[in-house]
């Protein structure tokens, strides 16, 4: 499989997560697009990482251990998840003081900082 | 600092103790605080006992004297000092000081009972007390003048005590403006005695002086020798109330009548004498000249004006210039001795007199204000009489100093007015130019007898001239007004002055004060009235005769044309280039005999020219033989010339007073005109350009500014329309952004 596939599903769902952020009216379903927008930015990372090396670096990368390809799309993708998460924790506890406040999670309901 | 020193400060610094207490905190002591400046004044007064009979009498030395001095003004290497100095003349000035003003504050605890601003009252009087001490204690002009000033304060402030009279305070504005003229004098005296012998301490220009007396004094300074003395005379004539400067004293009795008696009596104005006596040395025979016929003058003048008075404090006003123009004569005429002593004598009896009529008037008050009628005039004698069963004590004592006003024997008046008679007897017949002076002398003396003696018998004599019943509320006034008057006339009898009735000299007074050396008049001229020359004995050698050609000088420019002065003269020219002491002792000796001639002269005259005044008022005014009305009426002119005061308040009104209103008319004008518009017209220029510079700053300042404003306003108007608070919205904008971007890196 070449690396075309990988960009193209990358792109699929990074279209999708946009499109979920930006259609959704829901705040929940807003963080799942977001989810989505980095995941997609994920596979994106990885699948470079995986074809990068073959071509054109190979004799650095094989002699360090790889097979093939760069290490630093994949720790980038790591720190790519681990950023998610926290993301994920920081968005869902505003989202909890957001239906404290106003007994909805509709973003259309919250814009206090309109200028 | 010599321990008697330090009790002269206490006894200075007391009474501005009682001053300060009284002015800050008086109001809230009970009672007004009078005990404060009163107890003050009374330790001054046992103090100065104590010096005076612990160790003047004592020392029984004429040249007893004890000084301090301390720096006043430095500049560069040359400096100014003040000092304290107690000698024999202090001593007595002390007494006669601490006595009237203590005597004073005891007789205004019951004078002022009931007044308002007593507290400030007694702050001024303590103020007063202390001015005089310091003025009498000083040891040189400078120290003088500061003293005569603060002096002239007090008396200003005293005399329009009751300012919301009208008369009052413009009595005291008088006396403070007609004494300014005086010390005009006073000032410029001050600068020429500074730039002719660098020192205003007198022990040191006595000693300048009697340097010169063994030299001869320098043909130029003789000039300004004589200016000197007329300039401090000026100061003398305005504090002494002397002719032509009189006319504010008669009005200061306005003021309180024991700071009448106080200050326009005994003791601030006798202060022109005092300064006559310290500089007696610098005075050259021509300034002595103006000092006897002015002071003559005034003598003669103020009696004939105090005849025609019928204000009972105002006869006594003019009694007080007269007797003064007695003192400021004496040391014209050499009766230096005799001059303070007059001043001391006439302290005590006049400032009984004031209180005698004090008591008077407080009497009368009270029986106008028992009637309620508060019209008339309680000073007037018309309205008095018999008033002598009533006021027992105010009586005798009031009859006992009037008695030595005038000079009767057996008195402490006759002892010193007749020495000063007699000095200028002895003038006139050494001097034969000069025959005014005892005219003066005795028709004054005639004078006070008859004025003095019509207003005891128009006050305590006759029937009483008040409303009928009024009488019965006439009553003695309390022991703190009589007491005063007790103790005032008991110092009127001659032994505490001279053992012998009919001779000062005889006394402890003319051997402790003896006339100082006079360098310039030295030969030739009375010194002192029946006891010659004491002070040239121990001195017989060659100094006299050096000064002896000054003197001739003195006398050919004084008395040119006159044949028995220049005969005079010439024999003492004579004698200073021939022979020297045999001439000398001769003289002397001829002047001894001058002066006892003089002396008994003067004595039997005084006392028969008195005795005849006090039966012409006797006749006029009890026995109503003569009748004054019919005087009056034959002499109108000279009746209204004497009760006009010889018009001096209208001519003074119509030159000076006018003068100085049209000056200040002038003044106004260019103030007003000029001066206001220049001001006005700098103002208006200001306020022109500031117009235009206010139209620059409203217009392009405020305008930058403003604009400025306006623009951020605007702008943060636009763009808070972007802000939603639409998150997709936010996505939205941000994606078309990334897309913008992509389009234009692709193209």
């Amino acid at each position: 499989m070449s690396l075309h596939f990988y960009l193209t599903i990358g792109a699929i769902l990074f279209v999708l997560g946009l499109l979920t952020m930006l259609t959704k009216k829901n705040a929940v379903a807003v963080l799942m697009g977001v989810e989505l927008v980095l995941n997609s930015a994920n596979i994106n990372f990885v699948a470079f990482s995986r074809f990068s090396g073959a071509g054109g670096l190979a004799g650095e990368s094989a002699r360090i251990g790889f097979e093939s390809g760069r290490v630093e799309g994949q720790v980038m993708g790591i720190f790519v998840i681990i950023l998610a998460a926290a993301e994920a924790a920081v968005a869902m506890a505003i989202v909890l003081n957001l239906y404290r406040q106003h007994k909805a999670i509709d973003i259309d309901a919250v814009s206090q900082l309109r200028g | 600092m010599p321990p008697l020193i330090s009790v002269c400060f206490v006894i200075l610094l007391l009474p501005l103790l009682g001053f300060a207490i009284q002015i800050f905190v008086g109001r809230r002591l009970p009672d007004h605080g009078w005990y404060v400046p009163t107890g003050a004044i009374l330790a001054g007064l046992a103090l100065s006992l104590w010096i005076f009979f612990g160790h003047m009498l004592p020392a029984d030395d004429p040249g007893w004297s004890i000084s301090f001095k301390w720096e006043f003004i430095r500049i560069g290497d040359f400096s100014i000092p003040l000092g304290i100095v107690l000698d024999n003349i202090t001593a007595v000035m002390l007494i006669v000081v601490t006595v009237v003003s203590g005597l004073v504050h005891v007789f205004s605890t019951g004078y002022m009972k009931d007044d308002p601003r007593k507290s400030r009252y007694f702050g001024y009087l303590g103020l007063f007390s202390f001015s005089m001490l310091w003025l009498v204690l000083s040891d040189n002009l400078l120290g003088i003048f500061v003293g005569w000033e603060l002096v002239g304060l007090s008396s200003y402030l005293l005399i329009g005590f009751w300012f919301e009279k009208q008369s009052a305070s413009d009595a005291g504005k008088k006396a403070f403006i007609v004494n300014r003229v005086g010390d005009l004098g006073f000032l410029l005296a001050l600068m020429i005695v500074m730039w002719l012998f660098q020192t205003f301490d007198l022990a040191e220009l006595r000693a300048v002086m009697a340097d010169f007396g063994l030299h001869g004094v320098p043909g130029h300074m003789e000039f300004w020798l004589t200016l000197t003395g007329i300039g401090l005379f000026c100061g003398a004539v305005g504090k002494s109330a002397q002719f032509p400067l009189h006319v504010w004293l008669p009005d200061a009795m306005e003021g309180p009548t024991p700071v009448s008696a106080l200050i326009h009596a005994a003791t601030m104005v006798a202060a022109g004498v005092y300064l006559m006596i310290r500089i007696f040395f610098l005075l050259t025979f021509d300034a002595s000249l103006v000092l006897a016929y002015v002071g003559g003058f005034t003598a003669f003048m103020s009696a004939t004006i105090a005849v025609a008075q019928w204000d009972i404090k105002r006869v006594l006003a003019y009694s007080t210039v007269s007797q003064l123009g007695y003192m400021i004569m004496a040391v014209g005429v050499g009766a230096y001795s005799a001059g303070l002593l007059h001043l001391m004598t006439h302290a005590f009896f006049k400032a009984c007199l004031f209180l005698g009529s004090g008591s008077v008037i407080h009497a009368i008050h009270h029986v106008y204000h028992e009637v309620h009628d508060h019209g008339r005039d309680a000073q007037d004698m018309r309205n008095m009489g018999g008033l002598r069963r009533h006021m027992p004590v105010t009586y005798w004592t009031f009859l006992l100093a009037t008695l030595a006003l005038a000079g009767v024997p057996l008195t402490s008046g006759f002892l010193s007015k007749d020495a000063i008679l007699a000095g200028s007897l002895a003038f006139g017949m050494l001097h034969p130019g000069h025959w005014l002076l005892a005219v003066f002398g005795f028709g004054a003396a005639a004078l006070t007898a008859f004025y003095m003696f019509r207003l005891i018998f128009l006050t305590f004599h006759g029937e009483y001239q008040g409303k009928p019943g009024e009488e019965r509320h006439l009553r003695e006034n309390k022991l703190n007004l009589t007491g005063p008057l007790i103790i005032l006339s008991g110092l009127s009898v001659f032994f505490f002055y001279s053992p012998n009735p009919t001779d000062a000299a005889a006394g402890w007074f003319y051997r402790l004060v003896p006339q100082p050396e006079q360098p310039v008049l030295s030969v030739g001229y009375p010194s002192g009235a029946g006891h010659a020359g004491q002070s040239e004995l121990d001195d017989p050698g060659a100094g006299e005769f050096a000064s002896a050609g000054l003197v001739k000088r003195a006398f050919a420019t004084s008395v040119t044309g006159d044949g028995g002065a220049d005969s005079h003269a010439e024999e003492t020219h004579g004698g200073a280039a021939a022979h020297g002491g045999e001439v000398s002792a001769g003289h002397d000796a001829h002047q001894d005999h001058v002066h006892h001639t003089a002396h008994v002269r003067a004595m039997i005259l005084s006392v028969l020219i008195v005795l005849l005044s006090i039966g012409a008022a006797w006749l006029t005014y009890l026995r109503r033989k003569i009748s004054a009305e019919r005087v009056a009426a034959a002499l109108p002119r000279l009746h209204r010339f004497l009760k006009g005061k010889w018009f001096f308040d209208e001519l003074y009104h119509a030159t000076a007073v006018r003068l100085t209103m049209g000056l200040a008319a002038v003044c106004a004008w260019i103030d007003r005109v000029i001066i206001d518009g220049i001001v006005d017209g700098t103002a208006w220029v200001v306020e022109r350009k500031s117009f235009l510079v206010g139209i620059f700053d409203d217009g392009v300042i405020d305008g930058g500014v403003n604009g400025l404003g306006w623009l951020s306003r605007t702008l943060g108007k636009g763009f808070r329309r972007i802000q939603t608070g639409d998150v997709q919205g936010y996505l939205v904008g941000a994606l078309v952004g990334v897309i913008v971007i992509m389009l234009i890196q692709v193209l």
